[in-house]
């Protein structure tokens, strides 16, 4: 009889090692963006079909560009890890491999992008 | 003899073998809606891009987002995202241990469903 706990003893057995953390932040990103998408929904739904001084006036609002920004940080974000559990159901090896860095590529090239959009109209 | 297989296992959730019911069907739409919302992202980010470089770029990004296909896009994707909102708080209550029992596990998937068509409308006449 060894002295170990269940946990002790499970510790580290696992495929993957990690899993946990992904899994958290879905939570705490889905949870952030529950209270910030509808927000933005509205006003961008009303910005959007607008004339090109509109759309400029209301992502130059204080409150509006911070609002985007996180949106597409938190959102992408969110996006990327979702799709890369997605990519790990669906496909293996190289494929794998190759989907996830793709993923995380797109994702950060639109975070970039879209931050510097926003901050570019609003400042 | 373990090892024969590595390699060729099947990948987690064996979609085919499962007859598609309320809770597998809205659990798949969650996915599905969730990784789609890339197109309007994209669409959106390169609209923000373009208003941010000027009126002559704007008017071009803006001729292709207020399109039928614009429309379409972001008409189908307000849907998405209501709906994968909606299955998204029902992940935070089965997260939580609760409404599992089939019967309030259906109920919610038909909560998801209706509250997203509901929301879509509502958000299309105020906007």
């Amino acid at each position: 009889m060894r002295f170990l706990t269940a946990r002790k003893r499970a510790e580290g057995l696992g495929a993957a090692h990690s899993g946990t953390e992904h899994h958290w932040y879905m939570i705490v990103s889905s949870v952030g963006l529950a209270l910030i998408v509808p927000i933005f929904l509205f006003v961008f739904g009303r910005a959007l079909g607008g004339s090109h001084q509109q759309v400029i006036d209301t992502f130059s609002h204080p409150a509006m560009a911070i609002l985007t920004m996180l949106l597409l940080y938190v959102g992408l974000q969110h996006f990327r890890k979702g799709a890369q559990t997605m990519i790990e159901d669906y496909a293996g090896g190289m494929t794998r491999k190759i989907l996830i860095i793709a993923v995380t590529v797109l994702s950060y090239g639109l975070i970039a992008t879209g931050l510097f959009a926003v901050l570019k109209i609003a400042l | 003899m373990a090892d024969v297989n590595r390699g060729d296992r099947p990948l987690s959730p064996h979609l085919q073998v499962y007859r598609p019911q309320l809770t597998s069907i809205t659990s798949i739409l969650t996915r599905l809606t969730g990784n789609a919302l890339i197109v309007a992202t994209l669409l959106i980010v390169w609209w923000l891009l373009a208003a941010a470089t000027g009126p002559d770029y704007f008017a071009t990004a803006n001729a292709v987002v207020t399109s039928w296909f614009g429309d379409l896009v972001f008409t189908l994707s307000l849907w998405a995202i209501w709906y994968h909102y909606f299955a998204g708080l029902r992940h935070l209550i089965y997260d939580a241990g609760k409404g599992l029992e089939i019967e309030t596990a259906e109920k919610l998937g038909i909560a998801c469903i209706a509250g997203s068509v509901i929301m879509t409308i509502i958000t299309l006449i105020i906007i």
